[in-house]
């Protein structure tokens, strides 16, 4: 579940990249985040991973409380998340297949687990015989599936995914949320941030925007009927 | 915490060594500089030390016994000196063994003929352990029944106390500036090979892992690092001193120096360079991670 009321966040350089905003995502949820570049969607990101903290307003992931919660606690409520990333931040030296599986045993999975789990999600995104390459020796598309891979491998309660279609080919970026809406009828929450007008559409899922830092509208029907973009 | 994650952590410690081989050499180099730097100054010192003790142990104290007393009466004192606190060693010269050392000390000897063994007297020469206490124990001497008057060399002794302390405090003084400056380069240089990991510490901690997840493969790289660093050290130390051992003992040096043994400072040596670079490879390493965890 995931709780913002009024919440405000100013960058040190000046930008209000959050401003009174408020939004409510229930557990079960399908939630398209939309904008402008510029508008604020990776900023809340960062605010429900705990990466930056917000000034004012209050923020709750996953029965954690942002506003109050340690340092020391934030590795847990990350646990309860599989964020992709929209610059994928994989380890550059470590291999697709330990990409992934140290974020099992991050979780202090064992070793059977691991063994059973990373070759099963890595064939879930279409990796399976790339395991042993480095990211650099991989495309955009499947470094963005290893990230997709490394964020479904504890199998959180929520899923944030920051463009998860920016370096895919339209039969891939389908295919992609395709999974990701198996993955939620399987029980699981998800928070697509996205640019594309026509896979939105696709769709009849919740549409979140934001413009300038604020939600300029929210309703469900899957249009997204923002011009700039 | 589980063994599997127990052994992730040690093989990603182990891995990253190799992963980051170029940070680990130079990591391993400047340890291995900075020991050898420390190593040959305190063996240096050490065997200052060690000859100017050397020194030091020829100077005795004389203790002239009773003209009076005969000379197995003489003889008989020797024993209650050697119980005496700080005594060392004692030797009994008889009077002719007196004269006759001290005619050979000159030349010419004809000055010396009319000299006769009743010019001197039946003496000992008192070796001490530790010259500093030198007043006390000529005062216990003078103490000793039958000996009639001690000659000791105060001021040589003094000369001498003064020699070590100001070496001692000189070597201190100079081995804790290199310690802290050595501590300096490699606090930077582990800086240095963290700040290049500091993408791979924030990813990790975006996944959830918690702090001890980041930090133990570190600590274990450091320790690692830091041992072969040590052990290197060490050998090369072995090295060297055996090679500068040989020459000193090739060359005109030999007969006014002493040069100590390695394997007497083998052991010592080992551990400390051991632990050194333990200590600065896990302490340097978990020191300079810190701030890469606060994200
Ligand atoms: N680290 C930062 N320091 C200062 N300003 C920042 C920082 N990150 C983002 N901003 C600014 O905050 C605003 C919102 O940025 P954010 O990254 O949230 O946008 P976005 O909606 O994700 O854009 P995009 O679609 O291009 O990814 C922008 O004006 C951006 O310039
Ligand atoms: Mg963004």
């Amino acid at each position: 579940m995931v709780h913002l009321s009024d919440v405000s966040m100013t960058y040190k350089a000046g930008t209000h990249a959050a401003d009174h905003l408020s939004m409510d995502i229930q557990d079960g949820e399908f939630v398209f985040l939309v904008g402008q570049s510029g508008s604020g969607k990776t900023t809340i990101i960062k605010l429900l991973t705990g990466e930056v903290r917000a000034d004012e307003g209050e923020i709750e992931v996953n029965g954690f409380d942002l506003r109050t919660i340690r340092r020391r606690n934030l590795p847990a409520l990350r646990r309860t998340l599989g964020v992709i990333f929209q610059d994928f931040r994989l380890i550059s030296n470590k291999t697709v297949y330990e990409n992934v599986a140290f974020a099992m045993h991050v979780i202090g999975a064992s070793r059977h687990e691991i063994r059973e789990r990373v070759p099963y999600v890595l064939k879930l995104v279409g990796l399976e015989g790339r395991e042993k390459r480095l990211p650099q020796e991989l495309s955009g598309g499947e470094q963005q599936r290893v990230a997709i891979a490394r964020a479904l491998v504890n199998s959180p309660s929520l899923i944030i995914a920051d463009e998860p279609t920016g370096n895919l080919d339209p039969a891939r970026s389908l295919e992609l949320m395709l999974l990701l809406h198996k993955i939620n009828e399987l029980g699981t929450t998800v928070l697509v941030v996205t640019h594309e007008k026509e896979l939105v559409n696709a769709f009849s899922k919740r549409v979140i925007t934001l413009e300038e830092g604020r939600v300029a509208s929210d309703g469900t029907g899957g249009y997204y009927g923002h011009e700039a973009d | 915490m589980k063994l599997t994650k127990i052994f992730y952590l040690i093989k990603e410690g182990v891995k990253s060594i190799f992963t980051h081989g170029f940070m680990s050499f130079a990591c391993v180099l400047v340890i291995l500089a900075c020991l050898l730097i420390m190593g040959n100054f305190a063996l240096l010192s050490l065997n200052i030390d060690h000859n100017i003790k050397q020194l030091e142990s020829q100077n005795e104290i004389l203790a002239f016994v009773d003209e009076n007393l005969s000379l197995e009466d003489a003889k008989a004192i020797g024993p209650r000196l050697r119980t005496l606190d700080n005594v060392l060693d004692v030797q009994f010269v008889t009077r002719e063994e007196a004269m006759e050392s001290f005619i050979s000390k000159y030349d010419d000897e004809e000055m010396f003929s009319d000299l006769t063994p009743g010019t001197f007297r039946n003496r000992y020469l008192v070796f001490l352990e530790d010259l500093s206490r030198m007043e006390t124990t000529r005062d216990d001497i003078e103490q000793v029944e039958g000996i009639a008057e001690v000659s000791a060399s105060l001021e040589v002794s003094r000369g001498f106390i003064l020699v070590r302390n100001v070496v001692t405090i000189v070597s201190v003084a100079l081995i804790l500036i290199l310690f802290v400056i050595s501590i300096f380069i490699m606090q930077n240089t582990i800086k240095l090979a963290t700040f290049s990991r500091r993408e791979e510490i924030a990813i990790m901690k975006m996944v959830g892992a918690g702090n001890a997840f980041i930090r133990w493969p570190f600590i274990i790289q450091g320790l690692v690092l830091g041992m072969l660093g040590g052990v290197i050290a060490f050998l090369l130390q072995m090295g060297i001193y055996e090679v500068l051992t040989r020459r000193i003992a090739a060359s005109s040096l030999a007969m006014m120096v002493e040069v100590l043994p390695f394997n007497t400072l083998m052991y010592p040596l080992l551990g400390v360079f051991l632990g050194l670079g333990l200590l600065v490879g896990t302490f340097g390493s978990s020191i300079a991670i810190r701030n890469y965890l606060k994200v």
